[in-house]
Protein backbone atom coordinates (compact mmCIF):
# COMPACT_ATOMS: atom_id res chain seq x y z
CA UNK A 1 0.00 0.00 0.00
CA UNK A 2 2.86 2.17 1.09
CA UNK A 3 4.89 1.53 -1.39
CA UNK A 4 2.04 1.54 -4.25
CA UNK A 5 1.48 5.67 -2.88
CA UNK A 6 5.41 6.34 -3.08
CA UNK A 7 5.05 5.13 -7.03
CA UNK A 8 1.69 7.30 -7.49
CA UNK A 9 3.67 10.01 -5.93
CA UNK A 10 6.61 9.61 -7.98
CA UNK A 11 4.74 9.00 -11.20
CA UNK A 12 2.44 11.83 -10.77
CA UNK A 13 5.93 14.17 -10.05
CA UNK A 14 8.65 12.48 -12.53
CA UNK A 15 6.68 12.47 -15.84
CA UNK A 16 9.48 12.95 -17.76
CA UNK A 17 11.60 10.23 -15.58
CA UNK A 18 12.38 6.81 -16.30
CA UNK A 19 9.22 4.53 -16.39
CA UNK A 20 8.73 2.71 -12.61
CA UNK A 21 7.47 -0.12 -14.57
CA UNK A 22 4.23 -1.69 -13.14
CA UNK A 23 4.71 -4.50 -15.97
CA UNK A 24 0.73 -3.70 -17.82
CA UNK A 25 -0.11 -2.90 -20.90
CA UNK A 26 1.21 -4.18 -24.03
CA UNK A 27 2.41 -2.11 -27.53
CA UNK A 28 -0.46 -1.61 -30.17
CA UNK A 29 0.52 -3.01 -33.77
CA UNK A 30 0.75 -0.42 -36.58
CA UNK A 31 -2.81 -1.95 -37.39
CA UNK A 32 -4.31 -1.14 -34.22
CA UNK A 33 -2.74 1.83 -34.05
CA UNK A 34 -4.43 2.95 -37.47
CA UNK A 35 -7.47 1.61 -36.94
CA UNK A 36 -8.62 3.84 -33.94
CA UNK A 37 -6.12 6.85 -34.68
CA UNK A 38 -8.84 9.04 -36.59
CA UNK A 39 -8.53 12.57 -35.40
CA UNK A 40 -7.74 14.88 -37.85
CA UNK A 41 -6.42 18.38 -36.60
CA UNK A 42 -6.00 21.82 -38.24
CA UNK A 43 -2.77 21.34 -40.12
CA UNK A 44 -4.30 17.93 -41.58
CA UNK A 45 -2.65 15.20 -39.34
CA UNK A 46 -5.10 12.00 -40.03
CA UNK A 47 -6.01 12.73 -43.20
CA UNK A 48 -6.26 9.64 -45.33
CA UNK A 49 -5.95 9.88 -49.09
CA UNK A 50 -8.84 10.51 -50.81
CA UNK A 51 -10.79 13.59 -52.64
CA UNK A 52 -14.14 14.69 -53.48
CA UNK A 53 -15.80 17.88 -55.12
CA UNK A 54 -19.25 19.93 -54.18
CA UNK A 55 -19.78 18.69 -57.46
CA UNK A 56 -19.69 14.83 -56.61
CA UNK A 57 -21.11 15.48 -52.61
CA UNK A 58 -24.71 16.77 -54.15
CA UNK A 59 -25.28 12.84 -54.80
CA UNK A 60 -23.95 11.81 -51.20
CA UNK A 61 -25.37 14.78 -48.93
CA UNK A 62 -28.84 13.98 -50.67
CA UNK A 63 -28.68 10.16 -50.09
CA UNK A 64 -26.95 10.41 -46.66
CA UNK A 65 -27.23 13.71 -44.82
CA UNK A 66 -30.75 15.49 -46.40
CA UNK A 67 -33.42 13.70 -44.76
CA UNK A 68 -31.95 15.23 -41.22
CA UNK A 69 -30.76 18.49 -42.44
CA UNK A 70 -32.60 19.44 -45.45
CA UNK A 71 -32.40 20.41 -48.96
CA UNK A 72 -29.63 23.25 -48.64
CA UNK A 73 -28.67 22.50 -45.42
CA UNK A 74 -30.62 25.31 -43.43
CA UNK A 75 -34.05 22.98 -43.16
CA UNK A 76 -33.27 20.74 -40.50
CA UNK A 77 -35.00 19.18 -38.71
CA UNK A 78 -31.44 18.29 -37.23
CA UNK A 79 -28.92 20.98 -36.70
CA UNK A 80 -28.54 23.52 -39.44
CA UNK A 81 -25.08 23.46 -41.62
CA UNK A 82 -25.27 26.74 -43.71
CA UNK A 83 -26.29 30.09 -42.84
CA UNK A 84 -26.33 32.45 -40.13
CA UNK A 85 -23.83 34.46 -41.97
CA UNK A 86 -22.85 37.65 -39.94
CA UNK A 87 -25.63 36.24 -37.10
CA UNK A 88 -22.76 35.43 -33.85
CA UNK A 89 -23.76 39.22 -32.82
CA UNK A 90 -27.14 39.51 -33.17
CA UNK A 91 -30.18 38.60 -30.87
CA UNK A 92 -31.11 35.34 -32.72
CA UNK A 93 -27.81 34.11 -33.59
CA UNK A 94 -27.39 30.96 -36.12
CA UNK A 95 -24.24 28.59 -35.77
CA UNK A 96 -23.61 26.71 -38.86
CA UNK A 97 -20.27 25.49 -40.02
CA UNK A 98 -20.62 28.58 -42.33
CA UNK A 99 -20.83 31.07 -39.59
CA UNK A 100 -19.34 29.81 -36.82
CA UNK A 101 -16.83 26.59 -37.16
CA UNK A 102 -13.58 27.72 -37.43
CA UNK A 103 -11.41 24.66 -39.14
CA UNK A 104 -12.85 22.91 -42.38
CA UNK A 105 -11.09 19.75 -40.67
CA UNK A 106 -13.46 19.70 -37.99
CA UNK A 107 -16.10 18.98 -40.72
CA UNK A 108 -14.05 15.94 -42.22
CA UNK A 109 -13.66 14.72 -38.97
CA UNK A 110 -16.68 14.56 -37.53
CA UNK A 111 -18.63 13.48 -40.53
CA UNK A 112 -15.99 10.63 -40.77
CA UNK A 113 -16.62 9.44 -36.99
CA UNK A 114 -20.01 10.09 -36.72
CA UNK A 115 -22.08 10.82 -39.77
CA UNK A 116 -24.44 9.64 -40.36
CA UNK A 117 -26.13 10.46 -36.98
CA UNK A 118 -27.59 6.09 -37.87
CA UNK A 119 -24.76 5.06 -39.44
CA UNK A 120 -21.44 6.27 -38.80
CA UNK A 121 -18.28 5.50 -39.81
CA UNK A 122 -20.36 4.23 -43.60
CA UNK A 123 -18.68 6.43 -45.60
CA UNK A 124 -15.90 5.89 -47.63
CA UNK A 125 -12.65 8.77 -47.70
CA UNK A 126 -13.78 9.87 -51.14
CA UNK A 127 -17.81 10.18 -49.61
CA UNK A 128 -16.60 12.23 -46.38
CA UNK A 129 -13.96 14.81 -48.80
CA UNK A 130 -17.00 14.99 -51.00
CA UNK A 131 -20.00 15.53 -48.18
CA UNK A 132 -17.57 18.13 -46.98
CA UNK A 133 -16.96 20.01 -49.81
CA UNK A 134 -20.98 19.93 -50.77
CA UNK A 135 -21.43 21.73 -47.26
CA UNK A 136 -18.69 24.16 -47.73
CA UNK A 137 -19.88 24.85 -51.12
CA UNK A 138 -23.89 24.93 -49.55
CA UNK A 139 -21.47 28.39 -47.34
CA UNK A 140 -19.90 29.73 -50.38
CA UNK A 141 -16.51 28.73 -48.99
CA UNK A 142 -15.34 26.74 -52.19
CA UNK A 143 -17.12 26.21 -55.70
CA UNK A 144 -18.47 23.56 -57.44
CA UNK A 145 -15.35 21.89 -59.08
CA UNK A 146 -12.77 22.48 -56.36
CA UNK A 147 -11.25 19.63 -55.33
CA UNK A 148 -10.42 18.74 -51.69
CA UNK A 149 -8.00 16.37 -50.68
CA UNK A 150 -5.12 15.83 -48.04
CA UNK A 151 -3.88 18.93 -49.48
CA UNK A 152 -6.20 21.34 -49.95
CA UNK A 153 -8.56 20.40 -47.26
CA UNK A 154 -6.20 21.97 -44.42
CA UNK A 155 -5.80 25.22 -46.44
CA UNK A 156 -9.89 25.93 -46.96
CA UNK A 157 -9.89 29.64 -44.71
CA UNK A 158 -13.17 29.24 -42.55
CA UNK A 159 -15.14 32.82 -41.97
CA UNK A 160 -15.00 32.46 -37.91
CA UNK A 161 -11.28 31.55 -38.10
CA UNK A 162 -10.44 33.61 -35.70
CA UNK A 163 -13.55 34.22 -33.89
CA UNK A 164 -12.64 32.58 -30.66
CA UNK A 165 -11.21 33.62 -27.74
CA UNK A 166 -9.60 31.86 -24.21
CA UNK A 167 -11.75 31.76 -21.16
CA UNK A 168 -11.62 34.81 -18.86
CA UNK A 169 -13.74 33.94 -15.76
CA UNK A 170 -14.21 34.64 -13.25
CA UNK A 171 -15.81 37.47 -15.14
CA UNK A 172 -17.79 38.75 -12.33
CA UNK A 173 -16.62 40.26 -9.25
CA UNK A 174 -15.54 38.00 -6.80
CA UNK A 175 -16.75 39.63 -3.03
CA UNK A 176 -20.24 41.18 -3.43
CA UNK A 177 -22.13 42.48 -0.18
CA UNK B 1 -41.47 19.12 6.55
CA UNK B 2 -44.64 17.05 5.27
CA UNK B 3 -45.24 19.86 2.48
CA UNK B 4 -42.21 19.00 0.87
CA UNK B 5 -42.19 14.94 1.76
CA UNK B 6 -45.56 13.99 -0.08
CA UNK B 7 -45.92 16.03 -3.43
CA UNK B 8 -46.32 13.46 -5.62
CA UNK B 9 -49.33 11.79 -3.81
CA UNK B 10 -50.45 15.29 -2.94
CA UNK B 11 -50.69 15.82 -6.63
CA UNK B 12 -52.44 12.64 -7.01
CA UNK B 13 -54.97 12.89 -3.93
CA UNK B 14 -55.46 17.06 -5.19
CA UNK B 15 -55.31 17.54 -1.35
CA UNK B 16 -52.86 19.53 0.69
CA UNK B 17 -50.76 17.12 3.17
CA UNK B 18 -52.22 18.70 6.66
CA UNK B 19 -55.90 18.13 4.72
CA UNK B 20 -55.56 14.75 3.98
CA UNK B 21 -54.44 14.09 7.58
CA UNK B 22 -57.00 15.45 9.19
CA UNK B 23 -59.80 13.64 6.69
CA UNK B 24 -57.66 10.31 7.02
CA UNK B 25 -58.10 11.64 11.31
CA UNK B 26 -61.68 11.84 10.38
CA UNK B 27 -62.95 8.71 8.78
CA UNK B 28 -62.41 6.82 12.31
CA UNK B 29 -63.27 3.10 12.47
CA UNK B 30 -64.29 2.58 8.55
CA UNK B 31 -60.24 2.65 7.35
CA UNK B 32 -57.98 0.08 8.95
CA UNK B 33 -55.08 1.37 11.13
CA UNK B 34 -51.83 0.64 9.44
CA UNK B 35 -50.33 -2.19 10.53
CA UNK B 36 -46.95 -4.24 10.38
CA UNK B 37 -47.02 -6.92 8.00
CA UNK B 38 -46.94 -10.25 10.11
CA UNK B 39 -46.69 -12.63 7.45
CA UNK B 40 -43.12 -13.90 6.54
CA UNK B 41 -41.34 -11.52 4.27
CA UNK B 42 -38.58 -11.81 0.66
CA UNK B 43 -36.02 -14.28 0.57
CA UNK B 44 -32.43 -12.46 0.15
CA UNK B 45 -31.47 -11.35 -3.33
CA UNK B 46 -28.77 -11.26 -5.39
CA UNK B 47 -29.13 -7.63 -6.32
CA UNK B 48 -30.93 -5.20 -4.28
CA UNK B 49 -34.00 -3.17 -5.74
CA UNK B 50 -35.98 -0.25 -4.08
CA UNK B 51 -39.21 -0.30 -2.22
CA UNK B 52 -42.40 -0.83 -4.91
CA UNK B 53 -43.57 2.65 -3.15
CA UNK B 54 -40.88 4.29 -4.58
CA UNK B 55 -41.19 6.46 -7.84
CA UNK B 56 -38.76 8.94 -8.33
CA UNK B 57 -36.96 8.60 -11.75
CA UNK B 58 -35.00 10.91 -14.18
CA UNK B 59 -36.78 12.94 -16.09
CA UNK B 60 -36.83 13.72 -19.83
CA UNK B 61 -38.65 15.18 -22.66
CA UNK B 62 -39.99 12.73 -25.08
CA UNK B 63 -41.56 15.18 -27.20
CA UNK B 64 -38.79 16.61 -28.79
CA UNK B 65 -36.97 16.27 -32.29
CA UNK B 66 -33.87 15.51 -30.75
CA UNK B 67 -33.10 11.96 -30.90
CA UNK B 68 -32.90 10.21 -27.24
CA UNK B 69 -30.01 8.61 -27.98
CA UNK B 70 -28.36 12.14 -28.14
CA UNK B 71 -30.69 13.53 -25.08
CA UNK B 72 -30.01 14.46 -21.62
CA UNK B 73 -32.08 12.78 -18.91
CA UNK B 74 -32.44 14.66 -15.35
CA UNK B 75 -31.74 13.73 -11.82
CA UNK B 76 -34.50 14.31 -8.90
CA UNK B 77 -32.69 16.88 -6.93
CA UNK B 78 -35.69 17.08 -5.40
CA UNK B 79 -36.22 13.91 -3.86
CA UNK B 80 -32.35 12.64 -3.32
CA UNK B 81 -31.13 12.99 0.06
CA UNK B 82 -27.28 13.83 1.08
CA UNK B 83 -24.33 14.28 -1.09
CA UNK B 84 -24.26 11.15 -3.33
CA UNK B 85 -26.57 10.62 -6.23
CA UNK B 86 -27.43 6.90 -6.56
CA UNK B 87 -25.98 5.90 -9.74
CA UNK B 88 -29.26 4.84 -11.13
CA UNK B 89 -30.51 8.28 -10.80
CA UNK B 90 -27.32 9.93 -12.23
CA UNK B 91 -28.01 12.17 -14.97
CA UNK B 92 -27.75 11.22 -18.91
CA UNK B 93 -26.23 13.05 -21.56
CA UNK B 94 -25.05 10.90 -24.01
CA UNK B 95 -24.10 11.82 -28.17
CA UNK B 96 -24.93 8.77 -29.78
CA UNK B 97 -26.39 6.45 -27.53
CA UNK B 98 -25.10 4.12 -24.98
CA UNK B 99 -22.88 1.49 -26.12
CA UNK B 100 -22.94 -2.03 -25.32
CA UNK B 101 -19.34 -2.73 -24.31
CA UNK B 102 -18.11 -6.26 -23.39
CA UNK B 103 -15.34 -5.07 -20.20
CA UNK B 104 -13.40 -8.69 -21.67
CA UNK B 105 -12.33 -7.38 -25.13
CA UNK B 106 -12.32 -3.48 -24.55
CA UNK B 107 -9.42 -1.46 -24.50
CA UNK B 108 -7.73 1.64 -23.72
CA UNK B 109 -4.64 2.86 -25.76
CA UNK B 110 -2.55 5.64 -24.74
CA UNK B 111 -0.31 6.82 -27.58
CA UNK B 112 1.00 10.05 -29.59
CA UNK B 113 3.56 11.90 -28.02
CA UNK B 114 4.54 8.91 -25.96
CA UNK B 115 7.83 6.44 -26.21
CA UNK B 116 6.37 3.81 -25.93
CA UNK B 117 2.05 3.68 -26.82
CA UNK B 118 0.57 1.21 -24.51
CA UNK B 119 -2.56 -1.02 -24.58
CA UNK B 120 -4.47 -1.37 -21.43
CA UNK B 121 -7.28 -4.16 -20.60
CA UNK B 122 -9.55 -3.05 -18.12
CA UNK B 123 -8.59 -5.60 -15.60
CA UNK B 124 -4.63 -4.42 -15.78
CA UNK B 125 -5.98 -0.96 -14.89
CA UNK B 126 -8.15 -2.46 -11.84
CA UNK B 127 -3.98 -3.86 -10.73
CA UNK B 128 -2.46 -0.58 -10.61
CA UNK B 129 -3.20 1.70 -8.05
CA UNK B 130 -6.07 2.93 -7.49
CA UNK B 131 -8.09 6.05 -6.31
CA UNK B 132 -11.32 6.73 -5.17
CA UNK B 133 -12.73 9.90 -4.67
CA UNK B 134 -15.76 11.56 -4.26
CA UNK B 135 -17.07 14.48 -6.96
CA UNK B 136 -19.90 16.08 -8.94
CA UNK B 137 -20.32 16.17 -12.16
CA UNK B 138 -21.98 18.75 -14.13
CA UNK B 139 -23.32 19.04 -17.06
CA UNK B 140 -22.50 22.79 -18.71
CA UNK B 141 -25.58 23.11 -19.98
CA UNK B 142 -27.69 22.66 -16.91
CA UNK B 143 -29.65 25.33 -15.88
CA UNK B 144 -29.25 26.83 -19.61
CA UNK B 145 -32.68 27.83 -19.83
CA UNK B 146 -33.09 30.15 -17.41
CA UNK B 147 -30.89 32.63 -19.45
CA UNK B 148 -34.13 34.06 -21.34
CA UNK B 149 -35.51 35.64 -18.47
CA UNK B 150 -36.52 32.22 -16.82
CA UNK B 151 -37.24 29.07 -18.30
CA UNK B 152 -41.03 28.14 -18.60
CA UNK B 153 -40.19 24.52 -16.23
CA UNK B 154 -41.10 24.61 -13.28
CA UNK B 155 -39.02 22.27 -11.09
CA UNK B 156 -35.96 22.18 -9.55
CA UNK B 157 -34.96 18.70 -11.35
CA UNK B 158 -36.06 19.73 -14.85
CA UNK B 159 -33.85 23.31 -14.18
CA UNK B 160 -30.77 21.84 -12.54
CA UNK B 161 -30.93 17.99 -13.04
CA UNK B 162 -27.90 17.98 -14.70
CA UNK B 163 -25.46 17.34 -12.46
CA UNK B 164 -24.60 14.40 -9.80
CA UNK B 165 -22.82 13.12 -7.38
CA UNK B 166 -20.71 10.33 -7.03
CA UNK B 167 -17.86 8.13 -5.46
CA UNK B 168 -15.40 7.66 -8.38
CA UNK B 169 -12.95 5.05 -8.26
CA UNK B 170 -10.14 4.80 -10.98
CA UNK B 171 -6.64 5.19 -12.30
CA UNK B 172 -4.80 8.68 -12.38
CA UNK B 173 -4.20 9.41 -16.09
CA UNK B 174 -0.38 10.87 -14.57
CA UNK B 175 0.18 6.51 -13.56
CA UNK B 176 -0.39 5.59 -17.47
CA UNK B 177 1.46 8.17 -19.10
CA UNK B 178 4.33 7.59 -16.67
CA UNK B 179 4.26 4.05 -18.04
CA UNK B 180 4.16 5.20 -21.45
CA UNK B 181 7.13 7.70 -21.09
CA UNK B 182 5.73 11.33 -22.14
CA UNK B 183 7.34 13.70 -24.89
CA UNK B 184 8.71 17.35 -23.65
CA UNK B 185 6.39 18.85 -26.08
CA UNK B 186 3.07 17.10 -25.07
CA UNK B 187 0.81 20.02 -23.99
CA UNK B 188 -2.91 18.25 -24.69
CA UNK B 189 -4.86 14.80 -24.36
CA UNK B 190 -7.51 13.95 -26.62
CA UNK B 191 -9.52 12.02 -24.77
CA UNK B 192 -11.84 9.35 -27.60
CA UNK B 193 -14.74 7.33 -26.29
CA UNK B 194 -16.02 4.25 -28.03
CA UNK B 195 -19.56 5.10 -28.72
CA UNK B 196 -20.73 5.38 -32.07
CA UNK B 197 -20.01 9.02 -32.38
CA UNK B 198 -16.46 8.41 -30.77
CA UNK B 199 -17.04 11.53 -28.85
CA UNK B 200 -13.93 13.26 -28.45
CA UNK B 201 -12.11 16.74 -26.25
CA UNK B 202 -8.79 17.95 -25.99
CA UNK B 203 -7.92 18.52 -22.30
CA UNK B 204 -4.82 20.39 -21.38
CA UNK B 205 -1.78 18.47 -20.27
CA UNK B 206 -1.91 20.49 -16.37
CA UNK B 207 -4.87 18.85 -16.11
CA UNK B 208 -4.73 15.59 -16.84
CA UNK B 209 -1.35 15.30 -14.48
CA UNK B 210 -3.09 17.44 -11.69
CA UNK B 211 -6.15 14.87 -10.65
CA UNK B 212 -7.72 13.18 -14.02
CA UNK B 213 -8.61 9.68 -13.54
CA UNK B 214 -9.62 6.83 -15.21
CA UNK B 215 -12.35 6.08 -13.85
CA UNK B 216 -14.30 2.30 -13.41
CA UNK B 217 -15.98 2.25 -10.57
CA UNK B 218 -18.91 4.68 -9.22
CA UNK B 219 -20.27 4.14 -5.49
CA UNK B 220 -18.84 0.85 -4.79
CA UNK B 221 -19.45 -0.96 -7.92
CA UNK B 222 -18.31 -1.13 -11.98
CA UNK B 223 -19.88 2.31 -13.99
CA UNK B 224 -23.33 1.95 -14.92
CA UNK B 225 -23.54 1.88 -19.15
CA UNK B 226 -24.89 5.33 -18.73
CA UNK B 227 -22.15 6.61 -17.14
CA UNK B 228 -19.12 5.50 -19.48
CA UNK B 229 -18.83 1.49 -18.57
CA UNK B 230 -16.51 0.25 -18.64
CA UNK B 231 -14.19 3.13 -18.47
CA UNK B 232 -14.43 6.72 -18.43
CA UNK B 233 -12.61 9.99 -18.01
CA UNK B 234 -13.06 12.08 -15.03
CA UNK B 235 -11.81 15.63 -14.66
CA UNK B 236 -12.80 16.61 -11.10
CA UNK B 237 -15.00 19.78 -11.32
CA UNK B 238 -14.72 20.07 -15.38
CA UNK B 239 -18.03 20.35 -17.43
CA UNK B 240 -19.21 16.97 -17.93
CA UNK B 241 -19.35 16.05 -21.60
CA UNK B 242 -15.33 16.61 -21.15
CA UNK B 243 -15.67 13.53 -18.50
CA UNK B 244 -15.74 11.64 -21.81
CA UNK B 245 -17.27 8.01 -21.22
CA UNK B 246 -16.29 4.32 -23.14
CA UNK B 247 -13.17 5.64 -23.31
CA UNK B 248 -11.20 3.74 -25.93
CA UNK B 249 -7.73 6.06 -27.05
CA UNK B 250 -5.93 8.79 -24.78
CA UNK B 251 -3.40 10.50 -27.31
CA UNK B 252 -0.99 12.93 -26.09
CA UNK B 253 0.18 15.57 -28.41
CA UNK B 254 1.16 19.31 -28.68
CA UNK B 255 -1.57 20.97 -29.83
CA UNK B 256 -5.85 20.81 -29.12
CA UNK B 257 -7.53 18.41 -31.90
CA UNK B 258 -10.27 21.33 -32.40
CA UNK B 259 -13.03 18.46 -32.68
CA UNK B 260 -16.84 19.40 -33.29
CA UNK B 261 -17.69 19.34 -29.53
CA UNK B 262 -14.69 21.88 -28.54
CA UNK B 263 -15.52 24.38 -31.58
CA UNK B 264 -19.09 24.54 -33.03
CA UNK B 265 -20.65 23.21 -29.55
CA UNK B 266 -19.54 23.89 -26.17
CA UNK B 267 -18.46 27.27 -26.60
CA UNK B 268 -19.97 30.20 -25.31
CA UNK B 269 -21.14 33.27 -27.36
CA UNK B 270 -20.25 36.54 -26.05
CA UNK B 271 -22.48 39.93 -27.41
CA UNK B 272 -19.84 40.87 -29.66
CA UNK B 273 -20.18 38.01 -31.66
CA UNK B 274 -16.98 36.21 -30.27
CA UNK B 275 -17.19 32.59 -28.47
CA UNK B 276 -15.19 31.74 -25.44
CA UNK B 277 -13.24 28.21 -26.17
CA UNK B 278 -12.25 25.69 -23.41
CA UNK B 279 -14.37 27.29 -20.94
CA UNK B 280 -14.34 23.39 -18.71
CA UNK B 281 -14.75 25.13 -15.40
CA UNK B 282 -17.75 24.55 -13.29
CA UNK B 283 -18.23 27.58 -11.17
CA UNK B 284 -19.94 27.86 -7.48
CA UNK B 285 -23.29 27.15 -7.36
CA UNK B 286 -26.06 26.20 -4.82
CA UNK B 287 -29.79 25.67 -5.10
CA UNK B 288 -32.26 24.92 -2.62
CA UNK B 289 -34.07 21.43 -3.37
CA UNK B 290 -36.60 21.69 -1.15
CA UNK B 291 -38.94 23.20 -0.68
CA UNK B 292 -38.49 24.11 -4.45
CA UNK B 293 -41.26 24.71 -7.63
CA UNK B 294 -43.87 22.46 -7.46
CA UNK B 295 -44.31 22.06 -3.48
CA UNK B 296 -46.75 23.72 -1.46
CA UNK B 297 -46.42 25.25 1.99
CA UNK B 298 -48.20 25.27 4.68
CA UNK B 299 -48.50 28.67 6.59
CA UNK B 300 -46.66 28.35 10.05
CA UNK B 301 -45.66 24.66 9.79
CA UNK B 302 -41.96 24.06 10.56
CA UNK B 303 -40.12 23.30 6.91
CA UNK B 304 -36.41 22.36 6.96
CA UNK B 305 -34.57 24.20 3.70
CA UNK B 306 -32.40 22.51 2.09
CA UNK B 307 -30.54 22.09 -1.09
CA UNK B 308 -27.00 21.07 -2.68
CA UNK B 309 -23.71 23.45 -3.16
CA UNK B 310 -21.13 22.83 -5.56
CA UNK B 311 -17.70 24.47 -6.94
CA UNK B 312 -15.02 22.89 -9.76
CA UNK B 313 -12.50 25.53 -8.17
CA UNK B 314 -12.49 23.77 -4.80
CA UNK B 315 -14.10 23.46 -1.59
CA UNK B 316 -17.81 24.90 -0.51
CA UNK B 317 -16.85 27.36 2.26
CA UNK B 318 -20.42 28.87 2.86
CA UNK B 319 -23.43 28.83 1.81
CA UNK B 320 -26.01 31.71 2.74
CA UNK B 321 -30.18 31.65 2.23
CA UNK B 322 -32.60 34.32 1.96
CA UNK B 323 -36.25 33.90 2.39
CA UNK B 324 -37.15 37.41 2.28
CA UNK B 325 -36.20 37.67 -1.69
CA UNK B 326 -32.44 39.04 -0.75
CA UNK B 327 -33.01 41.64 1.81
CA UNK B 328 -31.27 39.65 4.44
CA UNK B 329 -29.06 36.33 3.97
CA UNK B 330 -28.45 33.63 7.10
CA UNK B 331 -25.93 31.01 7.18
CA UNK B 332 -26.78 27.68 6.23
CA UNK B 333 -25.23 24.48 8.16
CA UNK B 334 -23.06 23.11 5.66
CA UNK B 335 -23.10 18.80 6.43
CA UNK B 336 -19.54 17.30 7.63
CA UNK B 337 -17.66 16.44 6.27
CA UNK B 338 -17.29 19.11 3.27
CA UNK B 339 -15.48 17.57 0.30
CA UNK B 340 -13.55 18.77 -2.46
CA UNK B 341 -15.22 19.35 -6.02
CA UNK B 342 -18.02 17.72 -4.59
CA UNK B 343 -21.74 17.91 -4.20
CA UNK B 344 -22.39 19.76 -0.11
CA UNK B 345 -25.40 19.10 1.70
CA UNK B 346 -26.80 22.55 3.39
CA UNK B 347 -29.77 22.79 5.87
CA UNK B 348 -31.75 25.62 7.62
CA UNK B 349 -34.49 25.40 9.59
CA UNK B 350 -37.30 27.61 8.71
CA UNK B 351 -41.54 28.48 9.50
CA UNK B 352 -43.14 29.97 6.53
CA UNK B 353 -45.12 33.16 7.85
CA UNK B 354 -47.50 32.72 4.76
CA UNK B 355 -46.53 35.88 3.19
CA UNK B 356 -45.80 36.32 -0.62
CA UNK B 357 -41.56 35.71 -0.79
CA UNK B 358 -38.61 34.82 -2.73
CA UNK B 359 -36.23 31.80 -1.37
CA UNK B 360 -32.58 31.11 -2.69
CA UNK B 361 -29.46 30.35 -1.63
CA UNK B 362 -25.70 31.76 -2.69
CA UNK B 363 -22.39 30.32 -1.86
CA UNK B 364 -19.14 30.85 -1.79
CA UNK B 365 -15.91 28.59 -2.08
CA UNK B 366 -12.22 28.81 -0.92
CA UNK B 367 -10.85 30.97 -4.21
CA UNK B 368 -13.26 33.97 -2.46
CA UNK B 369 -15.55 33.67 -5.51
CA UNK B 370 -19.33 34.28 -4.49
CA UNK B 371 -22.44 32.75 -6.24
CA UNK B 372 -23.17 35.74 -8.88
CA UNK B 373 -27.29 36.59 -9.45
CA UNK B 374 -27.80 35.27 -12.86
CA UNK B 375 -28.37 39.21 -14.15
CA UNK B 376 -24.91 40.50 -13.06
CA UNK B 377 -23.33 36.52 -15.16
CA UNK B 378 -25.74 37.93 -18.80
CA UNK B 379 -25.00 41.26 -17.98
CA UNK B 380 -21.01 39.73 -18.74
CA UNK B 381 -21.85 37.41 -21.17
CA UNK B 382 -25.37 38.76 -22.83
CA UNK B 383 -28.12 36.55 -23.91
CA UNK B 384 -26.81 34.28 -26.55
CA UNK B 385 -24.36 32.49 -24.12
CA UNK B 386 -26.26 28.75 -22.97
CA UNK B 387 -23.55 27.10 -21.36
CA UNK B 388 -22.19 27.34 -17.73
CA UNK B 389 -25.10 29.05 -15.80
CA UNK B 390 -23.97 29.01 -12.26
CA UNK B 391 -26.19 32.14 -11.20
CA UNK B 392 -28.60 31.96 -8.13
CA UNK B 393 -31.89 30.51 -8.85
CA UNK B 394 -34.91 32.16 -6.49
CA UNK B 395 -38.15 29.82 -5.93
CA UNK B 396 -41.05 32.31 -5.78
CA UNK B 397 -43.78 31.32 -2.84
CA UNK B 398 -47.35 32.68 -3.57
CA UNK B 399 -49.97 33.84 -0.84
CA UNK B 400 -51.38 30.16 -1.18
CA UNK B 401 -48.00 28.53 -0.37
CA UNK B 402 -47.44 27.34 -4.09
CA UNK B 403 -43.71 27.40 -5.04
CA UNK B 404 -42.71 28.39 -8.31
CA UNK B 405 -39.35 29.73 -10.68
CA UNK B 406 -38.77 33.01 -9.48
CA UNK B 407 -36.24 33.82 -11.93
CA UNK B 408 -38.85 34.19 -14.50
CA UNK B 409 -39.33 37.68 -15.51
Amino acid sequence: MAAGVLVAVIAARAIHAQSPGFGVGHAPSPEQLKQIDIDVTPDGKGLVPGHGTAATGKDVYTRRCETCHGPTGKEGPQEALSGGKGSLATPKPQKSVGSYWPYATTLWDYINRAMPFDHPSTLTPDEVYSATAYVLFLNGIVGEQDVLDETTLPKVQMPNRNGFVSDPRPDVPLKRK
Amino acid sequence: MQNARSRSRRRFLGLGAAWSAALVACRGKSVAPPVEPKALGAAVSPYGSRSKYEKTARFFNQNTKVPLEEASSRTPLHDTYGIITPSSLHFERHHSGVPEIDPSVHTLTVHGLVDRPLVFSVDELKRLPSVSRIHFLECSGNSGGEWRGGSTESDVQRIHGLTSCSEWTGVPVATLLHECGVHPDAAWVLAEGADASKHDRSIPMSKIMDDAMVAYGQNGEPLRPEQGYPLRLLLPGWEGNANVKWLRRLKVMSQPAMSREETSKYTDLMPDGTARQFTFHLEAKSIITRPSGGDTLVPGAFCELTGIAWTGRGTIVSVEITTDGGATWQQAELQKPVLRIAHTRFRLPWKWDGKETLLASRCTDDTGYTQPPLPELIKVRGMNSQYHNNGIQAWKVASDGKITNGNRA
